[in-house]
């Protein structure tokens, strides 16, 4: 134990000491977190706009007034010919042009039917869905008070509501995969690059001719950094409760004992990497290109998992992330228990009894 | 058992694949003594070193160190050995202190043991104006020969030596020798590979292996009358040359 206590002494003067180590456990975190929150968002705002009138009544004229009034959508200009349409959006002005048919008016009230045209410049997919959706709320909005007075035989109303999120706040979602991503980080990639540096150094040598066994060492290596990722967990945390005012509705005890959990599994990984690799560089490209992409990629962070095709699905199921990520979700979102989460936390935990057990075999092969 | 050869070697063996890298090597080393352990970059010195220490497992032979089997209780030759490595192997960005202190307590020194044995091993090397200076900061030399001080901080029956003045001064090498011949004058064995074939003439006896086996073993004055040459340089290369 005198011993034990020993190394983790110098780990943590490994770490205290080396600037760049110390950037990257404390203030990436931050930095993401901070990124992720303030300046990258799904949602739209004062989005530049061009109206193609061809009515120019007053339904019409109320209907620009709605748009232009939501913080959305800024009016930049008014086009007069369709043909016009193609120069503005290849200029790069607008987002979006509206095109309202010839006698919008008179057609809603004699035929009970009016065309208007949402054009968007699709180069940023995303946006132009997002645009289109917003106006789409926006027109329906204003088809309801029109109809207010009137009674219709049959009608289908869908109402919608965003539950969990209602604001659709894309910080709620950044969090946990942010989170997720820097455990991974300072989990895996950490651990991996100190356990190679003392290998490329040729104390690892040392120590294993040293009485101290082998599974002291690995477990001196990563204690420090379980410590450290717990720090970080909790600084998330803490951020997004606090700047970006995102609620914790489940347990936030369960949420540490998942996180735990999930940096072991990070950790065992990390463990794996540096049996493989026999410098700190390859340890380094191995994490970034095999745990940091997928990570990012392939875990229902950013992009939409049932959207992905059939064989990135089933890749995306090996992936520890993607279960921690719904984890995550589930208990800092929808407030759930363990009732609801036992099947992801299950996995996770058989994955890092997996990595464990495969990090200890490979560890005894090396020292063959 | 005799209890003056702490190493003992017969027919140690270790195979990779079809290829024999040590190839039943015979020998003893008794205690105090120097023994200088020589080849070409790959004769497998080092493999043969690495069985010894306790990290190969050996493919045939038996070997004891210090009394120890090597095949059974490695655990136990471990605590009984030092070693230093090829690579300079202290930690940069410790400070000389802290690294005594860690080697120390690896080999599960008493704090109060530590603290004495660092104020004689810091003195003795004249270190004490750098004592909390980081290592990485010292020259090669002063790192190579605390290295060494701390290879012998428990008190090691046998000390292991692989290529330990790699890259030194002939100054600083020709003091790490007066170091090694204090351990051994205060009983502990050295065991030490070379390149330098006037490092060998300051051995006690030498073992020369080529290819896999040891193809002679004397003192280097013997070994010298036994090819007839001048200097250790040419029993080296008329053995190597076959």
């Amino acid at each position: 134990m005198k011993r034990f206590i020993g190394f983790i002494k110098k780990e943590f003067y490994h770490i205290f000491r080396d600037r760049r180590s110390l950037f990257i456990l404390f203030g990436m975190p931050i930095a993401q977190i901070l990124l992720f929150g303030f300046a990258i968002t799904n949602e739209i705002n004062n989005v530049d706009i061009a109206i193609l009138d061809h009515s120019k009544d007053a339904t019409t004229k109320e209907i620009i007034n709605k748009i232009s009034a939501s913080k959305y959508f800024t009016i930049k200009q008014m086009v007069t010919r369709d043909a016009d349409i193609a120069s503005v959006f290849k200029k790069g002005q607008v987002k979006a042009v509206l095109n309202f048919e010839k006698d919008f008016s008179k057609n809603l009230i004699k035929d009970h039917k009016a065309t208007v045209q949402i054009i968007t410049d699709a180069t940023d997919p995303n946006t132009a869905n997002t645009i289109s959706n917003y106006v789409n709320a926006i027109l329906q909005k204003y088809q309801k008070e029109l109809n207010k007075n009137i009674t219709f035989a049959y009608q289908i109303v869908p109402e919608t509501r965003m539950v969990y999120n209602p604001e659709l706040k894309s910080v709620y979602m950044f969090v946990p995969g942010v989170m997720t991503i820097i455990l991974m980080l300072v989990s895996a990639m950490m651990t991996s690059i100190s356990i190679t540096r003392e290998k490329e150094l040729g104390t690892m040598e040392i120590l294993l001719v040293s009485p101290i066994k082998p599974f002291q060492v690995i477990i001196g290596k990563v204690f420090p950094y379980i410590f450290l990722s717990i720090i970080n967990a909790v600084v998330i945390v803490m951020l997004s409760i606090f700047i970006f005012n995102m609620p914790v509705q489940g347990s936030l005890f369960l949420l540490g004992i998942e996180s735990v959990l999930f940096i072991i599994s990070a950790l065992a990984l990390g463990i794996l990497i540096s049996t493989i690799s026999a410098t700190q560089q390859t340890a380094m490209m191995i994490s970034l290109m095999g745990l940091m992409l997928p990570v990012i990629l392939l875990s229902g962070f950013i992009f939409p998992i049932s959207s992905m095709p059939e064989p990135l699905q089933i890749i995306s199921h090996i992936i520890p992330a993607k279960w921690f990520i719904i984890i995550v979700k589930g208990i800092m979102l929808k407030g759930v228990g363990l009732q609801f989460i036992w099947k992801e936390t299950l996995i996770l935990l058989g994955m890092t009894v997996f990595f464990i057990a495969l990090s200890v075999k490979k560890y005894k092969i090396r020292l063959e | 058992m005799n209890n003056n050869k702490v190493i003992q070697v017969e027919g140690l063996t270790k195979m990779f694949g079809d290829f024999a890298a040590v190839n039943a090597i015979t020998f003893e080393v008794e205690k105090g003594e120097i023994f200088g352990f020589l080849g070409a970059n790959g004769a497998g010195k080092t493999t043969a070193m690495k069985m010894l220490i306790g990290i190969s497992k050996p493919t045939a032979g038996k070997a004891t160190v210090a009394g120890f089997d090597v095949f059974t209780q490695a655990e136990d030759i471990k605590k009984n050995i030092g070693y230093m490595s090829q690579k300079f192997a202290l930690y940069d960005d410790l400070t000389v202190k802290e690294n005594i202190t860690f080697f120390g307590g690896i080999y599960g020194l008493s704090r109060k043991l530590i603290k004495e044995k660092s104020a004689v091993l810091i003195s003795e090397l004249g270190l004490e104006k750098v004592a909390n200076t980081l290592v990485g900061a010292l020259p090669l030399g002063w790192k190579q020969k605390l290295s060494f001080s701390v290879s012998l901080i428990h008190e090691p029956k046998i000390v292991f030596l692989d290529e330990p003045t790699g890259g030194v001064d002939p100054i600083t090498r020709r003091q790490f020798w007066e170091m090694i011949y204090k351990a051994a004058n205060q009983g502990t064995t050295v065991f030490v590979t070379t390149h330098y074939m006037d490092e060998a003439e300051y051995c006690d006896r030498v073992s020369i292996m080529v290819n896999g086996k040891i193809e002679a073993l004397d003192t280097p004055k013997k070994l010298k009358e036994q090819f007839e040459v001048a200097n250790m340089n040419d029993v080296f290369l008329k053995l190597a040359r076959g």
